[in-house]
This record gives structure tokens, C-alpha cells and sequence, in this order.
């Protein structure tokens, strides 16, 4: 299969005071379409910056990141915004829902940006989160969910405008063993049968599992890469 | 529109500093609307002169009276259409507290020239017959409870009847409207032979003349001419046009408008600090939250006009708020200024300061959600 | 006891090293009020001033009169031979030559250019008898000399020299159609005479074409005898007058106003200070969120809620005093002693100045007090209530 994301030489500095420091030293990286990667590493290997990258949250120093064909390096401000809008969802450790919506509302965000008609949002909203099993939470708030519950939510809102791709940063560091097994799963599915290509970067060998790809960062470097057979 | 409950959701974030920021804009805004609208209530009369008339007075000021003759001398001035003259009565209705605008005028020159009144022909005929007769506004008999044939004494504080005494007795022929200027339905209007011939002292002499012009356009000429037939005698005359004549009596009582500019000046520089601050600590406890409308792809722009909508949105309704306020509290003046409603205009100056207040303070705020990285914002730095 | 002042003392001074860093928000709250106490401090400055200068025209001991009914000089008209009658009354002090001191005065009107507008604005000339001086020993001439008798000669008052063009010393007065020459400026110790000007009654009565004066004015022999004086004009049947200490009447005659004044410093200035109290709230509860992990600490070690709610009404009443202080002190440095003028009873200018007592400035920072103690109770109250547990995990 084609590589929807790819990599090449991708340098990135940060500037702490005066000071240039580089995080990321040329990662060249290919995923394919429909991968699920498991991104692994020590804290502050650069993981996370990586992830930023394919994201297309930052862009690189130098190098080149071409994600579905699209040199996303090159893109600027809201052209980027635009791109993500439609290719990317994002999930994170601490689900970054909107405190004052209701589930529904959160849910509906990337739509905003999109033409559909209200009817038209509320039936895609619908779908995503009986996709993953909320639809009777729609108008709960984020406080009123439990943690499993809102990272569900977070995954709803990330596939609710049907992205390819799905970014999600250290999904399960906050949640108990059995509720990161629920959303693994649950990102498993969606990979498996919708065909996500998820790219996932986490510290928990057992998370590394439900994954078809293993990446290990160390100090901003690939050092190894395998292979798990698809069961 | 469908932004409306993302904007709403984050205006009431934190309920108490919401609530507060609105009563304070509140507040301004209702102090906006009094202050402005008792203005503008005083320069209506500026504004809404007749530009066809012009105010002939003593030259000496406008307190001294002139000869009644002056007045068919100037009917024959070329260009003027009607003349029609006024005294000050200086009249109170039982208690020096009650009093009432009074001048004895002649019913006839009265009419040509007062085209805002409405008065039945019946009744007018009737006030041109009795020589004690009295037409007073709408308003004015409402507030007395006055009827078409009562008999009604004004006290003069100025004028005594030969025979002793300054009470005057006025019978009730005719109630008049005058749906444009609502004020002039405080005023109460009798026979200028009656008063003439019952006076003491100043008789044959008039407060000031109305004079219609024809043409607006010659009104200065006009003016020259009239001041000219004068000059040199016992009584000089200075026309002006009714605008220039009550702008200047405005500026004597003393500039209102002055007062009022500063107070509001004042009002809104602290308001200014209020609500930016409480825009500013909503913008930056909100950090993450526009990090994430912007991961999913929301744009810089976009989320700068969220933030701006959300202080228009806050603005604008708490200055409605406040302008209703004004605007029902407003009658409880109408004693005083004799205006029964806020001007509309009052209330649209009012919604576009809220709209520049609210850029103003949303802008800041605005601009730094903006700027916001979002790697930065996520990672908390 | 003495362990909770000195919890008090160190929780209110640890706090209020820490506004500083609060600055922003702390603004709020200093702003509104200085801006709440100095609008309502100028307003009330007016009245004041208004209300002094009229005071200052009037003297216990002198009476004047006016035709029965009349409210102003304006209105008012006394015949020549009421005149005569008058000065000869019970009680009227009668200077060396044995003649009573009394002036019958004929209070005419001009339209002058004012400097500032360039617009016209109504000044009174004053015609007055030949005891003026004695019945008024506060005038005293400034520059130039009196005018005389029968001539067209007058003098203008200080304050009606500053407000308005061509009275400057030596300079002609068109008045009907009569020249008057300005012969000498006067100042009359800050009372409302002062925006005047003066001439003599007779000259000014032919000049207007008129025998009827507005008022006679009398001294009296003391404060006392006005009751006397008061009898006698009241029971003559020949005349029938109002007569009135000139302190009863310049008090009246700047009530209306006065009022006016008060009631809309108190009503914009309560407004105003409803809308400072919301401000205040509002800085009030984001300090006291500010300090929740402190507070929580300190109430973790032992500390009591009092100490925390007196160190927030602390705060909110030293940022209160600050902005009562400075609204004060703005309404001081602008506007106190700047001239102002307005249409006075007798349909003509009086000056006056904006005077802000420090009876007027302690009560701006008495509302400013208000405003803080009001801003500060809630969040007080709620930084008393602070759940300690739920603070700490949060901090
Ligand atoms: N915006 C930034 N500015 C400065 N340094 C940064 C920034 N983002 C990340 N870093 C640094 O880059 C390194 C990698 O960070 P990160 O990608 O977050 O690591 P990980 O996610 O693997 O823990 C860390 O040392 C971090 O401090
Ligand atoms: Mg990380």
C-alpha cells in the first residue's frame, strides 16, 4: 500500500531563550495507509513534537512532511487550519473538551467549519457518537462524564467530520487499565473496520499492543521500528 | 448563527464575572441613555426649529419689550408672510410650584403662524369671541384635569390687573394638540386685548414678535431689514432665525451638553477597565480551550472573530439592557423637561458606542487568541 | 486574642504585598471609584459654589423688598412713591447725615457678547440709589472710579468683566440707544454683584423709559430689628410687598438649582457607584480565586476564616480609599476655583466657582468606602467558605 504519511529529513528546533535546540535530528518515516503506529519513547524524546508534525499542529525547521499527498510543511495558518478541519482528528490525554458544552456540542465543533446544514450536523453527530456508544450522553457536560466516557466524546468529535487520519497523543495516560482497554479497542475498531489510519504515541507497553506498528523514539531519533503481525 | 451557542457557552464560562461585568455595562448604559436623552431633549428645540421663523427681540435683551406697533411694520417687510407676537405671563396655577407656560397672544396672527397646533375650528372660534377665552395643550389640561368651560385663575408673577391684584381669570374655550412637539402641548394661550387693556403698567408693548418668512433662503436678508427699520430708535430690534434664538438661550442656562459629554466620558473610561479586564482574564483562562478550537481547524481569523463576537455579544446586550432601563425610567423626568420619550436616535448612539466598546475591549483579547501557538497552549507553556 | 490579631495582622499584610502582582484587576476597581467619587465631587462643587456666591451677596442685616408675590427682582415693580415710603420704615439704619441707608434699584437687562461662546448671553445693569455704597460696604472699587450722577457713566463687576467683551475699563456700552462709558471695575467679595453691572437708578430709569423700580434694598440697625422693620412694610395699607432678610431671598434663590445640582450629582453619582460596586465584585472574587491556594494553605496550618475575610476587606477598602483619594484630588485639581456661569433668577449671568470643600471630598471617599465595603463582602465571604481540600488539589 501507498504511504499516507511520510517524512524526510524533518529537523525541528525549539528557541528556549536564546538558545536554538534541537528536538527532532531528520526523522525520515513512512506509515501506510490504514496502520495503526504505536509512537514510543522516554518523556521529552520528542514524541509528542513528532506527533505535532504529522498533525500538522506545527511545522518543521526543515525537512519535508507529506501526509495523503499534501506537503503539509508548506502549508500556512489558515490554509493549514483548513487542512486539518478535514483530514485530521485529534484525541488527547486530557480529552480537551470544551467544559461548557454538552457532549453533542463538543462533538459538533469541526463541523462548524464545514457547509452542512444543522440537520445534516446533528445526524453526523449522532453517528459518531453511537460509534462510540454515547448517544444516550449527548447533552451531558464534560463534568458530568466520567473520564472513559469524555475520551469517548474526545474520539467522537475526531471522527465526526470523517478524517482520515487519527492523531491521538498518549489517549489512555489518564485512565485506569480497564477503560484504556475499552478505548483501545475502541480505536482498534475504528481502524480496523472504518480503515483510520491512527498514528498514537504512548508510554504503556500494553497500550503498544493494540497496535499494528511499533516506532521507538530516544532523544529525537527513530532508533527501531516492528512489525506485528495482524491477528 | 450556528457560532451563537459556542459564543454563548463561553460568555457564561465563569457566571458570577459575567453577571457583574454585565450589570456594570448596565449601568453605564442607563446613565448613557438619561444623560444623553435629557440632552437631546434640550437641544430638540435647536434642532427641530422652524427654519421659516424668525425671533425679533429687543436689541438691548431679549427680557425688554417692544412697541405693539412694530408688528405691522414689519408685516410689511417684503418676504414676510405673518407676524405674530408674545409676552411672558410668568403665570402659576395655585401654588408658585405649579407653573404654567402662559402667554397672551392674538388668536388670529397666532393661527397663521403656528402651524404645528391642531385646534377643532369650532373652538377656535370660540377663543376669537370671548375676550376672557383660554386654549391650553393636551397635556397641560390632562395635568390639572381642566375641561372646555371651567374657569380657571392663573397668579402672575409679573403682571397686575388694574384694579389691584395679579390673579387673572381665563375661561376654557379650546384644548390644542400639536402631535409633532409634544412640549407645546404644555402651554396655555390667551387673549393679548384682554391682558392689554387689564394691565397696569407696560401697556401697548409685546414681549417679542414671530415673524414668518417665505423663503428660508432670505431669511437673513429679511433679518437685516427688520433690524434696519429700527435702528437708531428707543427700541433696536436683533432678529434671528428660531434655531440661532434658542441656541442661544440654551448657551445661557449653561452648557449642558459640556456637563453631560464629561460625565459620560468619565463613565465609559471606567468601563473600559472593567470589561477589558474581565474580557482579558476570560481570554486567558481560556487558553486551552481556544487551542483546541484551533487543533480542529478552526483558523487564526476565526477564532479572533469568536472572541470579538463574544465581547459584542456581551456589549450589545448589556447595553440594550441598560438603554430599556433609560428608556422606561425616562418618563418619570417629563416634569422636568417636558419629554415624554427617549429620542430614538438616543438609543441608536447608544448601540454603536456598545459595538465600540466592545471592539475595544475585545481587540486585545482577541488578538492575543489569535497569536495563541497551539503546541504551546497544550503543553501549558 | 492576641494570637488572632496577630494571625489578622499577618495574613492582611502578607495579602497586600501580594496586590501588586494583581495589578491589572486591582485597576478596576481603583478607576471605577476615582472616576464614581470625582464626577460626584465636581457636581456637588457647583452647588456648592453656586450656593456660596449667592450666600455671600446676602447679609443678616439687610432687607429687601419686593412688590407682594414676586419671586425674583425681575418680576417685580415698586412705585416711586413705595420707594420713598420704605426707607423710612422702623428698624432702617440711618448713616451720619441722619438719611436712612437704602437703595431703590431699577435692575435693568443687557445682551452682552460673551468671551467664551462669542454668543450673547443677558447681564444685569443695576441701577442704584446714592446710599449704595454705604448700604453695601463689601464693594469696594478695583480699578477706575464711581460713576456719577446723571451721567451715562457705569461700573461693571469683576466677574462680569472676566465673562464677557467690551466692558474693559474706558470702553462704551451701547444700551438702547445710549452710550455708557465703563468708568471703574468693582469686586464684591465673591457674591453674585459681582457679575453685575452697576450705574446710577435715576440715569438707568430714563435710559429704559421707565418710573418703576424692582427693589429697594435696606440695612438695618441690627439683625433684630428686621422683625420690626417686616411689620410695619406688611401692615402699611398703602403698600403691599414682600419683605425679606437678603439671606432668606439669595438662599431661595439659589435653592432651585442647588437642588437640581444635588439631585443629580446623588442619582448619577449613586448610579455610578451601583456601577463601581459590580467592578469591585468583580476584582474582589478574581483576587480571592487568585489566593485560593494560599487561603486554603493557611486555613490547612491552622489559620481561621476571620483573618482571610478581614485581609480581603482589607484590600478592597485600601483600593477603595485609593481611588476615593484620587477621584478627590482630580476633582480638586480640575475644577476647583474654575469660573462657571448660568442663567441666573433674574434671567441674567451669574458667575460663580466650582468650590470642592473638604467637606465634599471626605464625602466622596465615604462612598468610595461603600463601594468597597460592598465589593469586598461577597467574595469575603465566599474566600471564608473556600472548600480546603477541593483548593489544594487544584493549586
Ligand atoms: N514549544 C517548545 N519550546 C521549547 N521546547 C520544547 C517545545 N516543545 C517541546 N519542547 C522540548 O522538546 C523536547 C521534546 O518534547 P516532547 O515532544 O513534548 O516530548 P515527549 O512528548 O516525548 O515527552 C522536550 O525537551 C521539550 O522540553
Ligand atoms: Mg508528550
Amino acid at each position: 500500500m501507498a504511504a499516507i504519511i511520510s517524512l524526510r529529513n524533518v529537523v525541528k528546533r525549539y528557541l528556549r531563550g536564546k538558545q536554538s535546540v534541537e528536538v527532532l535530528h531528520g526523522i525520515d518515516l513512512d506509515i501506510e495507509t490504514g496502520d495503526f503506529v504505536a509512537l514510543m519513547g522516554p518523556s521529552g524524546s520528542g514524541k509528542t513534537t513528532l506527533l505535532n508534525l504529522i498533525g500538522g499542529l506545527d511545522t518543521p525547521s526543515s525537512g519535508e512532511v507529506s501526509v495523503a499527498g499534501v506537503r503539509i510543511d508548506a502549508l500556512g495558518g489558515a490554509r493549514l487550519a483548513r487542512w486539518r478541519a478535514r483530514n485530521v482528528g485529534f484525541v488527547f490525554q486530557f480529552y480537551n473538551l470544551l467544559p461548557q458544552l454538552s457532549a453533542q456540542r463538543n462533538v459538533e465543533l469541526p463541523l462548524l467549519l464545514t457547509s452542512l446544514s444543522a440537520a445534516q450536523r446533528r445526524r453526523n453527530v449522532q453517528a459518531a457518537l453511537a460509534i462510540v456508544g454515547l448517544s444516550d450522553r449527548a447533552h451531558h457536560k464534560p463534568s458530568e462524564l466520567s473520564g472513559g466516557q469524555a475520551q469517548r466524546v474526545a474520539i467522537a468529535r475526531a471522527l465526526v467530520s470523517d478524517p482520515t487520519l487519527l492523531v491521538c497523543d498518549e489517549p489512555t495516560g489518564d485512565l485506569d487499565r480497564a477503560t484504556a482497554d475499552e478505548i483501545l479497542g475502541l480505536l482498534q475498531t475504528l481502524n480496523r473496520e472504518q480503515g483510520k489510519t491512527v498514528v498514537m504515541v504512548t508510554h504503556d507497553p500494553k497500550a503498544a499492543e493494540f497496535a499494528t506498528h511499533q516506532l521507538y523514539l530516544d532523544k529525537g531519533e527513530l532508533v527501531s521500528r516492528s512489525t506485528k503481525a495482524v491477528a | 448563527m450556528k457560532f451563537l451557542p459556542l459564543i454563548w457557552a463561553a460568555l457564561w464560562r465563569k457566571k458570577t464575572r459575567t453577571v457583574f461585568t454585565l450589570l456594570s455595562i448596565v449601568v453605564a448604559f442607563l446613565l448613557f441613555g438619561m444623560l444623553q436623552g435629557v440632552n437631546a431633549a434640550f437641544n430638540s428645540a435647536v434642532d427641530r426649529a422652524n427654519v421659516n421663523r424668525l425671533m425679533v427681540a429687543n436689541a438691548t435683551a431679549f427680557t425688554e419689550s417692544l412697541p405693539y406697533a412694530y408688528l405691522t411694520q414689519i408685516e410689511s417687510v417684503p418676504g414676510v408672510s405673518a407676524v405674530s407676537q408674545q409676552s411672558w405671563f410668568g403665570g402659576y396655577y395655585q401654588d408658585p410650584k405649579n407653573f404654567v407656560f402662559s402667554f397672551p397672544v392674538e388668536p388670529l396672527r397666532w393661527r397663521r403662524i403656528g402651524t404645528e397646533y391642531r385646534i377643532p375650528e369650532d373652538q377656535f372660534d370660540a377663543w376669537v369671541r370671548t375676550r376672557t377665552g383660554a386654549v391650553v395643550g393636551a397635556q397641560l389640561a390632562a395635568k390639572y384635569g381642566w375641561k372646555i368651560g371651567d374657569r380657571v385663575p392663573l397668579h402672575s408673577v409679573i403682571w397686575t390687573k388694574a384694579g389691584g391684584g395679579s390673579d387673572w381669570e381665563f375661561d376654557i374655550v379650546g384644548i390644542f394638540t400639536s402631535p409633532e412637539f409634544a412640549s407645546r402641548e404644555n402651554q396655555f394661550l390667551f387673549n393679548y386685548s384682554y391682558f392689554d387693556e387689564a394691565r397696569v403698567f407696560g401697556k401697548g408693548r409685546v414681549g417679542w414678535l414671530v415673524v414668518q418668512v417665505a423663503d428660508p433662503r432670505a431669511s437673513a436678508r429679511i433679518a437685516a431689514a427688520i433690524d434696519h427699520l429700527f435702528a437708531n430708535s428707543p427700541d433696536e430690534t436683533e432678529t434671528k432665525t428660531e434655531k440661532e434664538f434658542q441656541q442661544s438661550f440654551l448657551k445661557q442656562i449653561g452648557d449642558i451638553n459640556f456637563i453631560v459629554t464629561r460625565i459620560l466620558f468619565a463613565v465609559f473610561f471606567s468601563l473600559l477597565f472593567a470589561t477589558g479586564s474581565s474580557l482579558m482574564q476570560s481570554m486567558r483562562e481560556r487558553i486551552p480551550e481556544l487551542a483546541v478550537l484551533k487543533t480542529v481547524g478552526f483558523t487564526d481569523a476565526g477564532v479572533l472573530r469568536l472572541v470579538l463576537a463574544e465581547s459584542v455579544m456581551l456589549c450589545v446586550l448589556a447595553a440594550l439592557a441598560g438603554l430599556a432601563a433609560a428608556a422606561l425610567l425616562f418618563p418619570a423626568l417629563r416634569d422636568a423637561i417636558g419629554v415624554v420619550t427617549l429620542p430614538r436616535a438616543v438609543l441608536a448612539e447608544g448601540v454603536v458606542i456598545a459595538v465600540l466598546l466592545a471592539l475595544a475591549t475585545g481587540l486585545l483579547p482577541a488578538w492575543r487568541a489569535r497569536r495563541l501557538s497551539i503546541v504551546d497552549a497544550l503543553a501549558g507553556r | 486574642m492576641a494570637g488572632l490579631a496577630n494571625q489578622i495582622a499577618a495574613v492582611t499584610v502578607n495579602n497586600l504585598r501580594s496586590v501588586p502582582q494583581r495589578a491589572g484587576v486591582s485597576a478596576v476597581i481603583v478607576i471605577g471609584i476615582a472616576v464614581t467619587v470625582a464626577v460626584l465631587v465636581s457636581v456637588l462643587a457647583m452647588a456648592t459654589g453656586f450656593g456660596k456666591t449667592l450666600a455671600n451677596t446676602g447679609r443678616e442685616d439687610r432687607a429687601i423688598v419686593l412688590r407682594g408675590g414676586s419671586q425674583s427682582e425681575l418680576a417685580s415693580t415698586l412705585s416711586r412713591e413705595n420707594t420713598l415710603t420704605i426707607p423710612d420704615a422702623r428698624g432702617v439704619r440711618r448713616s451720619a447725615d441722619g438719611k436712612p441707608i437704602a437703595s431703590a434699584e431699577m435692575v435693568g437687562i443687557v445682551s452682552l457678547k460673551q468671551k467664551a461662546t462669542g454668543t450673547k448671553a443677558n447681564v444685569t445693569l443695576r441701577g442704584v440709589g446714592p446710599k449704595a455704597f454705604d448700604l453695601r460696604p463689601e464693594i469696594h472699587l478695583v480699578a477706575g472710579r464711581l460713576f456719577q450722577p446723571a451721567v451715562r457713566e457705569l461700573i461693571v463687576g469683576k466677574a462680569a468683566l472676566g465673562q464677557f467683551e467690551g466692558v474693559d475699563l474706558g470702553r462704551r456700552v451701547t444700551i438702547h440707544d445710549t452710550e455708557w462709558t465703563v468708568v471703574g471695575v468693582f469686586d464684591s467679595g465673591g457674591g453674585s454683584h459681582e457679575s453685575e453691572l452697576m450705574a446710577d437708578a435715576e440715569t438707568v430709569l430714563s435710559a429704559y423709559r421707565r418710573n418703576l423700580f424692582q427693589s429697594a434694598t435696606v440695612m438695618l440697625e441690627s439683625r433684630q430689628a428686621f422683625d420690626a422693620f417686616k411689620d410695619q412694610l406688611t401692615t402699611d395699607p398703602t403698600l403691599s410687598v414682600d419683605v425679606k432678610r437678603e439671606t432668606e431671598y439669595y438662599a431661595e434663590q439659589s435653592k432651585q438649582l442647588s437642588r437640581l445640582l444635588f439631585f443629580v450629582a446623588y442619582i448619577v453619582g449613586g448610579i455610578m457607584a451601583v456601577g463601581a460596586v459590580f467592578g469591585a465584585l468583580n476584582t474582589m472574587y478574581s483576587a480571592v480565586s487568585a489566593r485560593a491556594l494560599e487561603i486554603a494553605t493557611l486555613r490547612a496550618i491552622g489559620f481561621g476564616a476571620l483573618p482571610v475575610v478581614i485581609s480581603v476587606f482589607v484590600e478592597a477598602l485600601a483600593l477603595a480609599l485609593i481611588g476615593g483619594a484620587l477621584g478627590a484630588a482630580a476633582a480638586w485639581i480640575f475644577f476647583n476655583g474654575s469660573s462657571v456661569n448660568t442663567l441666573g433668577s433674574n434671567f441674567t449671568q451669574v458667575v460663580f466657582q466650582l468650590t470642592v470643600t473638604p467637606s465634599l471630598a471626605m464625602s466622596g471617599i465615604v462612598l468610595a468606602c461603600i463601594v468597597g465595603i460592598l465589593g469586598g463582602l461577597f467574595p469575603a465571604i465566599r474566600a471564608a467558605r473556600l472548600p480546603i481540600a477541593a483548593a489544594l488539589r487544584a493549586g
